[in-house]
């Protein structure tokens, strides 16, 4: 960039990279939960100040009203490897938040949708969000709160129209390795959905 | 057991207030960044939050870490690291997010490690 004479700790340091995974689900379902179990560090909260995109146009500048509203998420952090850091974003449960998703979403490896199957419900948005819009890919992790599941994971898929092709598995949020195992099967998934489809101009 | 989903008719989603940038980076919540010449003071001509942007990244961060650290909004941290990126006093790091074939590479690196530290 500037100059060449970068100090060689500096040079090695810009070898580093990043790379994101969305924790969405609905209202209470154990989304920090997991993110804390996972993370190496405590979930930390940062704010965002969303302001309404206008409809049709890419510029908003444009929009006579604006609507804006604050919303806060927690994330998490996984250093792989002396290169690679993964975060890992919790989406805000209420519903009423899911407009915010794009640019959370946005760049994201992959999502997590997390269940709780008491609740079942209370998940169609998060489930219709990434079955709609087929950015990125999902898996769909049933949160097994108090150690039994109400419903097989094809009762789930029926009930909330999930793709065949979605994992659905079912964890405990608190175990760590549980949560790897979340996140393990989104990063396999993933990697299948790259090499099944072709390249994208 | 069925149940209909809401098909809700999506208008265009909220997003980040000032989160459009001149930069030719992507700057994603989860982009690291970090000042270019970290042994060099940060030009007195910058505002105070810039001025903070660029000492903390004397140490690599995420957009995310730098706007939680220092209590910016992510749309406005997004917009101060742009500015300072087009100057080039900060480095904004590449973003892997598995959408090209050419980082699956980087993605089974990802699938190794998780699966060294969650045995
Ligand atoms: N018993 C039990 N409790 C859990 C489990 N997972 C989460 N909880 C509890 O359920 C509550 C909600 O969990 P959170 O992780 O905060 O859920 P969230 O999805 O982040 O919630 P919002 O961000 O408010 O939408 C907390 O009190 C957790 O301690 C679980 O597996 N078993
Ligand atoms: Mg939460």
């Amino acid at each position: 960039m500037v100059s060449n004479d970068f100090s060689s700790d500096s040079r090695s340091n810009r070898k580093k990279m990043s790379s994101k995974i969305v924790i969405a689900g609905g209202f209470g379902a154990g989304k920090t939960t997991l993110v804390s179990s996972v993370s190496e560090i405590p979930p930390v909260t940062t704010e965002a100040i969303m302001t309404e995109a206008s409809i049709g146009h890419d510029d908003n500048s444009i929009t006579p009203h604006k609507t804006t509203t604050t919303v806060a998420m927690d994330f998490g952090r996984i250093t792989v490897d002396d290169e690679l850091i993964m975060y890992m974003f919790g989406t805000p449960g209420q519903a009423r938040f899911w407009f915010m998703w794009d640019d959370l979403v946005r760049g994201a490896v992959g999502a997590v949708v997390v269940v709780d199957c008491r609740r079942l419900a209370d998940s169609f948005d998060a489930v219709d969000y990434f079955e709609t819009t087929k950015r990125i890919p999902y898996i769909v992790a049933l949160n097994k709160f108090e150690g039994l599941l109400e419903y097989t994971p094809e009762q789930v898929r029926e009930a909330l129209e999930i793709s065949p092709e979605v994992p659905i598995i079912d964890f405990d949020a608190r175990h760590r390795s549980s949560g790897g195992d979340v996140l393990k099967t989104l990063l396999r998934y993933a990697l299948e959905h790259n090499r099944a489809s072709e390249p994208v101009a | 057991m069925s149940f209909r989903r809401r098909r809700s008719n999506r208008v265009r989603p909220f997003t980040f207030t000032g989160g459009r940038t001149r930069s030719r980076h992507p700057l994603m919540v989860q982009t690291l960044v970090s000042t270019s010449e970290p042994g060099q003071e940060p030009p007195s001509t910058l505002m105070p939050e810039s001025i903070n942007i660029y000492r903390l990244c004397r140490e690599t961060r995420s957009l995310a870490e730098v706007s939680a650290e220092l209590n910016i909004p992510l749309g406005v941290t997004q917009v101060l690291i742009s500015d300072l990126a087009e100057q080039d006093l900060v480095y904004i790091h590449p973003t892997i997010t598995g959408s090209s074939p050419s980082e699956n590479q980087v993605l089974e690196r990802a699938l190794r490690g998780l699966e060294r530290l969650f045995q």
